[in-house]
């Protein structure tokens, strides 16, 4: 043990070092998501839409009070909350005030909660939390607090859409729901049921079921079930590669009715559905790119494919996150105290580069914002996913969404 | 029996009194004096993660190398008395119950010793292979349960608590990472003493007995079973202590304590420290999280490397860390690591240098084609290099094929060396 | 009723995959003791050697290549790494295989990347042969029985009727008097552990485009094959084959049919609580098959442990 110790004092004194190094002129991001791991082609990519973002959207118009800069500097979590929490630590040791993080509503839940903890316990280091991709319902309900910001609509909202495009479809008769066994799958499940049946009392939901997250080998078994119980419409919140099984073993079994999904598009799912997914595949998101909302939206990912020819600008919703929290550290005068920048971004409106308002709601932190239905197709893609020549179009639109979806947050402001 | 035990053991405890307590004071006063060394948060929060790792380690080492059973789902015990810690917490938040916080990875282990005799009392009948599979059926039939059965385990995103509503002791309300590390380290000491103190029982005696050779223990008259058992038992304690200790440490326990990762992780922890000594598994899981920690900074490849470091430990270093430490206390007893010294320096350092030059040029190749367009500069150990150019190419292959000529030529040298150092002057070794 | 019958098909699918992987791995493993924690790895270099090919000359001479690749790495991984290991035991032999999992799968990553890759059915079967009130039977997946059929029959046919196969089936049981015999058991081993993985990678090769070509293919289907040879016994290859089949119409069937729990327990006469969303017991009340399917093989391996150690057709100890 001593001699091991010894060996690691070293190591420490590094650590510390590349711990305090840290430089005065930049406004630092800290971007904690999955750089290694499963998850980690998801996670590289937002990387480098934050750190194309930072410098087309903010360090290259002048940057932000006067000529400081954004910097994103990424911290890799294995989308384990444990890890999370310790490159949070690191992050807030190295002075980092703003915390970005998407991918899996179990680290986001970590996350606000350990930061809500932190900043009541240290008020001198106080840090904001911007999620960006996480959409459990919760985080805005329930579970809210000042200092967590979400930019994507969550999944009530989403899906609140989702069944107003259902509903005018007369087509529709009956519906299957299926999903992944944990909060968000049955957050989309619970959704579906209770809009459906609200909206259109005719819709037979003819099956609702859950799956293991990420066990099934093969999902023959209920892409069987889907065809015999003789669905016209499925609707799911799969992700990753439980949405490429169960979708390609639906459409493979000779399903040709609409698949509702939340995620089935780029890292190598838009490519790997190819046209197998033509005509079935939808997906409901915010931040339309086909067709492009305007010449500054064209070159910004234009420019985006140029640096990185294999990356997709699969999150619109990041480009967001970094303007309005430049708009709101520009408004508050200040990037240190992050009370007040959260104090701006509450209520803020912005015209986002995607096209349609933005508003962050103050009563619970909720960016309102245009959420569109699209199709996975090869007509009319300007700029496709995976190099695929596939892509989403927009098919509907649902103008600042649930604007007033009812809120169980209680806020306690500082 | 006892009293023949106790009539061999006596004179070696009173000879060992001083000799044995000095490296645990050591390890104490080094653990009181680390904070002081270190007082970013982030170190501090390092240093927690690798205490409760230690613990994990060695409780999981009294599975591994004192009682050779292989266990691919040990990481249960932990999750589970890390889970029961959360609730106690909510329900102290709650005011159900009241007590210092420092008593409550006692419950984790009492939660994990529960679980651990249940389990154990069917997985422990056979060694080998059987419990192995066991062992990997009962983790996944655990963690799979993790998501379905939502009132305990909280479902994906887990069971939070706060660790502030405790009794305060001595004023501490555990606010600050700092009072949670010399919670941690006190627990650390505590449990390493009783780990340590477990193995030269009998019953820890036994279980080396039983590993080596259960039909001669059964003739002896111990059941191979029951003293599996009782390492079992106790392996599962320590376990629930270490999972309390995360409870208090991150407030939050999720699925990924009870997975197959973790439990991976812990097997990899305790084979690469080595399995052969006590103080292997700590050495394994410091040096382990420096690595991650370290390497993480630095690459997003470090799993790569981990990987290979691991596979190369188990094919050329099969004691572990540990196990090369103590295979030089021969040569040092006999006051010949000079010979060593010239060997290693014209052998292990061009084959280190080697495999740097090897870890550079995948690095080139991973950069050269992940990196942006037109983004060809890279850093690469304290260099800026370009990934694109013929000349950084060459060279990092050329360092890399001379350091392994090198280490290929030095290594008859070597071994000559190292018999020459593993020779008593007398000529007998 | 009809589903029922497509089912049988969709879980012979699935068993005749498994058993291309299980039969290999029991081979392996009654022969040299070690249960081989890469031998899914192995499945998974297959499917991401044959997509390398299948992008330049198609899938067909993929099929052929792909396997021979996986077989010669197979062979020389039991060459200069387990031969070396064993000296040390079999329990770091079985570490040296799980660390070798997590480094085929870094390595797969750092060549292929993180996302799955496009690896798609040769055209040629690219239609439904037939369907069964509505649900189509895809011509790939008959190709796909056919296929480990012939597998099943030609390791069946060299196993017992070719003097190669008495001797490594003399091997399985009696190493010692082999090599007295004068033959070159070394060899053996490697020429089996070659053959074993290499059938895993033919088992990639199909699987591949139908399950997904992805850097994780290896860890969801690698426990599931250690279960089958478990639950089969060990050196049996007919208990692969029985093994293999009922786990995978296990899964099919359990995946097939929403029973609720709540079904279950009251048709045994528990009342359900008042307010189930308070109740502690919530989650069992809730609970259905297609939520636990594919746990269930694990369930059963931990049962056939207790109570029957040698497995199905075993005849000694796991």
């Amino acid at each position: 043990m001593k001699r091991a110790s010894r060996l690691s004092l070293g190591v420490f004194a590094a650590l510390s070092i590349a711990a305090s190094a840290a430089s005065a002129e930049a406004i630092k991001i800290a971007f904690i998501d999955p750089l290694s791991g499963p998850f980690a082609a998801t996670g590289v990519n937002g990387l480098h839409q934050y750190e194309f973002a930072a410098e087309e959207l903010v360090n290259k118009a002048g940057g932000v009070l006067g000529g400081k800069t954004f910097e994103i500097v990424p911290f890799d979590n294995q989308t384990s909350p444990k890890e999370s929490l310790i490159q949070l630590q690191v992050a807030i040791d190295q002075g980092i005030r703003f915390v970005v993080q998407g991918n899996s509503s179990g680290v986001a839940n970590a996350i606000t909660e350990a930061v809500n903890k932190h900043n009541r316990r240290n008020p001198d280091s106080r840090v904001l939390f911007l999620n960006y991709s996480a959409v459990d319902p919760a985080l805005t309900n329930d579970k809210c607090n000042f200092w967590h910001f979400r930019f994507d609509a969550h999944a009530d909202i989403k899906m609140d859409a989702l069944t107003d495009v259902i509903a005018a479809n007369d087509a529709i008769k009956k519906v299957y729901v299926i999903g992944q066994d944990y909060s968000f799958g049955k957050a989309v499940a619970d959704g579906a049921t209770a809009m459906l049946a609200e909206k259109r009392p005719d819709i037979e939901i003819v099956g609702n079921e859950l799956h293991p997250i990420g066990k099934v080998k093969d999902f023959t078994p209920y892409a069987r079930k889907i065809v015999a119980s003789g669905a016209d419409a499925v609707i799911t919140g799969n992700w990753g590669t439980d949405m490429l099984g169960l979708g390609k073993a639906i459409l493979e079994n000779g399903f040709t009715g609409p698949i509702f999904t939340y995620y089935a598009a780029a890292d190598g799912i838009t490519a790997a559905f190819g046209a197998a997914g033509d005509g079935s595949l939808r997906l409901v998101s915010e931040g339309a790119i086909n067709p492009p909302a305007s010449e500054r939206m064209s070159a910004y990912v234009t420019a985006f494919k140029a640096k990185y020819p294999d990356g997709n600008v699969s999150q619109p919703r990041i480009a967001n996150t970094v303007e309005m929290l430049a708009k709101a550290i520009e408004a508050a005068g200040t990037a240190d105290d992050v009370v007040a920048v959260g104090k701006a971004l509450e209520g803020m409106k912005h015209e986002s580069i995607w096209g349609g308002e933005l508003y962050m709601r103050p009563e619970d932190h909720q960016l309102i914002q245009d959420v569109h239905i699209f199709k996975h197709t090869k007509d009319g893609v300007v700029f496709d996913y995976d190099n695929s020549g596939y892509g989403l179009v927009v098919e509907s639109t649902v103008k600042n969404a649930s604007a007033d979806i009812a809120t169980t947050c209680q806020m306690e402001r500082p | 029996m006892t009293s023949l035990d106790q009539t061999r053991a006596r004179p070696a405890a009173g000879g060992l009194s001083l000799a044995v307590l000095a490296p645990w004071l050591m390890a104490a006063l080094f653990l009181a004096i680390m904070p002081f060394v270190f007082t970013d948060n982030s170190a501090i929060t390092i240093m927690n993660q690798m205490a409760i790792t230690i613990i994990f380690a060695l409780a999981y080492n009294m599975l591994l190398g004192q009682g050779g059973m292989l266990s691919f789902g040990h990481a249960v015990y932990m999750g589970l008395g890390g889970f029961m810690c959360v609730h106690i917490m909510n329900w102290m938040e709650d005011g159900l119950i009241t007590m210092p916080l420092p008593l409550l990875p006692l419950f984790g282990g009492f939660f994990g010793l529960g679980f651990a005799m249940l389990i154990g009392s069917f997985s422990t009948r056979k060694a080998g292979t059987v419990f192995a599979m066991i062992s990997l059926g009962v983790g996944e039939l655990i963690a799979a349960c993790s998501v379905i059965v939502v009132v305990f385990f909280g479902g994906e995103e887990g069971v939070s608590g706060d660790r502030t509503y405790g009794i305060p002791v001595f004023g501490f309300e555990f606010l600050h990472q700092i009072e949670v590390y010399y919670l941690t380290a006190f627990w650390l000491m505590l449990s390493a003493a009783l780990m340590y103190l477990f193995s030269r029982t009998p019953v820890g005696r036994m279980a080396n007995a039983v590993r080596d050779n259960p039909e001669r223990a059964e003739f002896l008259g111990y059941s191979q079973r029951w003293v599996r058992y009782y390492s079992f038992c106790a392996s599962g304690f320590f376990a629930g202590i270490a999972g309390g200790l995360f409870a208090i440490n991150y407030e939050i326990l999720t699925e990924e304590n009870l997975n197959l990762a973790t439990s991976g992780m812990i097997l990899l922890v305790t084979f690469l420290g080595g399995v052969g000594f006590f103080f292997g598994p700590i050495i394994g899981a410091i040096v382990f999280t420096l690595l991650a920690t370290v390497l993480k900074l630095h690459t997003e490849l470090w799993q790569l490397y981990v990987g290979a470091i691991f596979v190369a430990t188990v094919m050329f270093f099969p004691g572990g860390l540990a196990g090369l430490l103590a295979m030089h206390v021969a040569p040092w007893r006999l006051g010949k690591m000079g010979v060593l010294v010239k060997p290693y320096l014209t052998t292990l350092l061009p084959g280190v240098i080697g495999g740097l030059g090897l870890a550079g040029a995948t690095e080139m190749l991973f950069h050269a084609r992940e990196a942006a367009t037109g983004d060809e500069a890279m850093g690469l150990f304290f260099m800026e290099v370009s990934s694109h150019s013929p000349v950084a190419w060459a060279a990092v292959l050329a360092v890399t094929a001379a350091g392994f000529w090198l280490a290929r030529r030095g290594a008859p040298g070597l071994k000559a060396a190292w018999d020459e150092a593993n020779t008593a002057p007398g000529g007998r070794r | 009723m009809d589903l029922v019958l497509v089912n049988l098909i969709d879980g012979l699918v699935t068993g005749l995959l498994l058993f291309m992987l299980s039969s290999g791995l029991t081979l392996i493993f009654s022969m040299m003791g070690v249960l081989n924690f890469a031998h899914a790895s192995f499945y998974m270099l297959g499917a991401y050697f044959a997509y390398q090919i299948s992008k330049s000359v198609g899938f067909w001479p993929g099929l052929l290549i792909a396997p021979l690749i996986v077989g010669v790495l197979g062979a020389l991984v039991e060459r200069y790494g387990l031969r070396r290991v064993h000296k040390y035991g079999h329990v770091p032999e079985l570490i040296f295989t799980f660390g070798l999992a997590l480094l085929i799968e870094e390595i797969v990553q750092f060549f292929w990347g993180r996302a799955q890759v496009p690896f798609l059915a040769p055209e040629a079967l690219n239609f439904a042969l037939f369907s069964i009130s509505g649900n189509s039977i895809p011509a790939y997946k008959v190709f796909m029985i056919f296929i480990s059929m012939a597998i099943f029959i030609g390791l069946l046919l060299v196993l017992t009727k070719s003097r190669v196969g008495l001797i490594i089936q003399a091997a399985l049981s009696h190493p010692q008097t082999v090599e007295t015999l004068g033959h070159n058991v070394p060899l053996i081993f490697m020429g089996v552990f070659g053959v074993g993985t290499a059938l895993a990678g033919v088992a990639g090769v199909i699987a591949g485009p139908v399950l997904g070509t992805f850097p994780g293919m290896a860890i969801v289907l690698g426990s599931i094959v250690f279960v089958t040879i478990v639950v089969g016994g060990l050196g049996s290859l007919w208990g692969a084959l029985v093994a293999s089949l009922l786990i995978g119409w296990l899964t099919t069937f359990a995946a097939s049919y929403n029973v609720g729990m709540m079904d279950v327990l009251t048709g045994l006469g528990f009342t359900p609580p008042e307010d189930l969303s308070e109740s502690l017991f919530r989650d069992i009340w809730s609970l259905t098959l297609p939520q636990v399917g594919p746990i269930l093989p694990y369930l059963l391996m931990v049962m056939v442990l207790v109570f029957r150690p040698y497995g199905l057709f075993g005849k000694r100890d796991v």
